[in-house]
């Protein structure tokens, strides 16, 4: 966390507090509101022998605030969301992160927000290849879904010709990695302390993106570009008093991004669709320029009132693709998922989703299930299942083809 | 919809205009029916935009309750159905979820849900109008806006509710989806409003029965109540829905049902 551009804004935010308390009779409370979880994990395989401080069970509890205070008619906010997480074993893990610390004016034709802010981007269920302007914060689940705070500048406008979203992103967030007692991992532990850039600038580079969207009738399109420090690093073999460790490479990266929704009755057709340009390894650990296309291309048939009951059943299929091939950095290069979605449409909120990953080029294929449901009304229970198969001993999911776990997290709301 | 399913549609139509007329010529029943219900529509026009709390509490068969509570916003839309904007507050864990409606009288609505948690706003496949409402037993088809084009209409007769003098008006939903057959409604003569609604369900067997209670009229004209309780008589559940906070022609604008203000809901 860059401590300037914090105390930088806190200023700012002070002194907007300081005008709107003046306004007396447009000032609304603000409002605390927070949630708490403690998170149980259980790994039934253990650990490789070179991994052996790993664990099998291990325990967390993470609480996340937040104060929105509104003014003006509601056309400024202020949101602050600071997030914790203390984890029983890992270090990396323990880890607190300002998931939202931000200022939103809304004006006539346009609205604009400052300070650390998330943003999503995107259709598919499988994975968001688009969405890049947060930061992945891998620690909390390898789903990819928990993103860190990422500063920005974000002017939006809303016209008859769609939206269009102008960034301007100062100040970069590292992705987390698992420390030597976190699971699941890359077989060698990720050293974050030798972290480096193609940009001399590091940290400090000012990416900017754009995003223009619209909607017409049942078709949804979004358009988008990215321009400055990948999210995603290469993990490069090297090493740190003389035991193996992978340090993240940050590359520069051009990305244009494609995502559509087509919406039916009963049919949800998904597309997202990138292109980007980035620095990648060969085979000598050398770093060569590249370019890539990746697309994740689906639909989700839902059957309503499933026997005679409230119950919605939800079919959802996707395609995942990358060009290229077995160098792909991600795991998903010519995979398919599918997937079951269930919503009971009870009192208690009664969901699960059950979904498979096929590698149709050998025959791994990753399981996840994820279920919840409200048990009183401050309280929520979820369960999370991840399983890794038939893995091959060369694949990329090789590192974490013993680290198939079962989460439990019961969550508490105030 | 391209020009040569048009055409298809016009054929089609026409066929079926031809084929059928004689079954669909109005009888005096049809047409008083329609005349009510458009006579309720006229009343309830003008309304322009309103802003109301909802507070629902859902019972089970053993008396356990849940509370729900939600803020809305609706548009009105003449000539279409009206856009509403819908502000989850309770149960905490679905706290500022959001969603966004336009509601049509024959077409699926077309829906926007905002998940806070992950930022994400995502269009949903609306066809399901007669799925429960937050667990509740309230269909969305129940709760949305009401348009004269949902429903074919028959007047069945008049008859005194509680002391108040009724129509008692049966409407059949044109929308395909509906998961109902039928509806009888008690329509108040005065004020043309609904007081009592029984809702049949597929098999044509009474399903559940909705009375309006605490009318309050709003700019000296709008009447709306303070509670509407539903009953289902298959399940033995109920929700009680209660409102406050009306208040209309408070100035919004198309603006604030768009997909924007539906990421800034809050």
């Amino acid at each position: 966390m860059q401590k300037k551009p914090v105390a930088l804004l806190l200023a700012f935010l002070s002194i907007l507090h300081c005008n709107a308390s003046a306004a007396q009779d447009n000032w609304l409370e603000g409002e605390w509101t927070a949630e708490s979880t403690l998170q149980l994990r259980h790994f039934p395989h253990d650990p490789l022998p070179q991994n052996n401080l790993q664990h099998n069970n291990s325990a967390s509890v993470a609480m996340e605030l937040e104060y929105y205070a509104a003014w003006d008619d509601y056309n400024k906010s202020l949101t602050f969301t600071p997030f914790v997480r203390l984890d029983q074993h890992d270090d990396e893990r323990s880890h607190a992160d300002l998931r939202e610390f931000s200022y939103q004016q809304v004006f006539t034709r346009w609205e604009l927000r400052v300070g650390i802010s998330k943003v999503f981007w995107g259709v598919t269920e499988s994975q968001h290849l688009v969405d890049v302007i947060n930061q992945t914060d891998q620690v909390e689940n390898i789903d990819g879904e928990d993103k860190f705070g990422q500063p920005m500048i974000k002017a939006s406008m809303e016209r008859d010709w769609g939206i269009l979203d102008l960034f301007i992103l100062p100040g970069f967030r590292e992705r987390s990695f698992q420390g030597i007692e976190g699971r699941p991992r890359p077989l060698l532990v990720v050293d974050t302390d030798q972290t480096s850039y193609e940009s001399s600038a590091k940290q400090r580079h000012i990416d900017y993106a754009l995003r223009w969207f619209n909607y017409l009738g049942d078709i949804e399109i979004g358009l988008s570009y990215f321009n400055g420090t990948s999210r995603e690093p290469l993990l490069i073999p090297d090493s740190n008093n003389n035991s193996a460790v992978l340090i993240p490479y940050y590359p520069q990266m051009q990305q244009a991004g494609l995502d559509a929704q087509l919406t039916t009755a009963e049919w949800l057709w998904k597309l997202e669709l990138i292109a980007r340009d980035w620095q990648a390894m060969d085979n000598n650990a050398q770093l060569i320029d590249q370019r890539f296309v990746a697309l994740t291309g689906g639909f989700e048939y839902t059957f309503v009132g499933i026997a005679q009951s409230a119950a919605d059943l939800g079919l959802v299929a996707e395609y995942l693709y990358d060009d290229r091939d077995e160098e792909a950095t991600s795991f998903f290069q010519n995979d398919v998922l599918l997937g079951l979605r269930l919503a009971m449409n009870d009192t208690k909120s009664s969901e699960a989703l059950l979904g498979v990953i096929h590698d149709l080029d050998n025959q791994e294929f990753m399981l996840s299930l994820e279920a919840s449901r409200r048990f009183a009304h401050h309280w929520t229970a979820s369960l999370e299942v991840r399983s890794f198969n038939r893995v091959d001993n060369n694949s990329p999911l090789a590192a974490i083809a013993r680290d198939d776990f079962i989460q439990l997290d019961i969550t508490r709301y105030f | 919809m391209n020009r040569l399913t048009q055409l298809k549609y016009s054929i089609l139509s026409l066929l079926l205009v031809t084929v059928c007329s004689p079954l669909y010529a109005q009888t005096d029943a049809e047409a008083r029916g329609l005349e009510i219900a458009k006579e309720a529509d006229k009343r309830d026009t003008g309304f322009v935009d309103f802003t109301a709390s909802m507070k629902m509490e859902l019972k089970n068969q053993q008396g356990q309750s849940s509370i729900r509570e939600v803020r809305a916003q609706t548009l009105e839309v003449i000539g279409d159905g009206d856009k509403s904007l819908t502000i989850f507050d309770s149960p905490p864990d679905i706290r500022g979820t959001a969603s966004l409606t336009f509601s049509h009288a024959l077409q699926p609505d077309e829906q926007w849900l905002y998940l806070p948690a992950l930022k994400r706003v995502k269009r949903i496949s609306s066809k399901n109008k007669s799925g429960p409402f937050m667990g509740s037993e309230f269909a969305y088809e129940d709760i949305s806006s009401q348009e004269v084009e949902k429903y074919t209409y028959k007047y069945l007769r008049d008859e005194t509710l509680d002391g108040i003098d009724c129509f008692v008006v049966e409407r059949y939903p044109a929308y395909e989806h509906s998961g109902y057959t039928r509806q009888v409604v008690w329509v108040n003569k005065q004020e043309y409003r609904p007081e009592k609604i029984d809702f049949y369900d597929r098999k044509n067997t009474l399903l559940k029965t909705l009375n309006y209670s605490g009318y309050q009229q709003y700019l000296n004209k709008f009447w709306r109540p303070d509670v509407m309780h539903m009953v289902n008589h298959q399940t033995g559940k109920s929700t009680t829905l209660s409102w406050s906070d009306y208040q209309f022609k408070t100035g919004l604008t198309e603006r604030d049902f768009s997909r924007n203000s539906l990421k800034r809901a809050r």
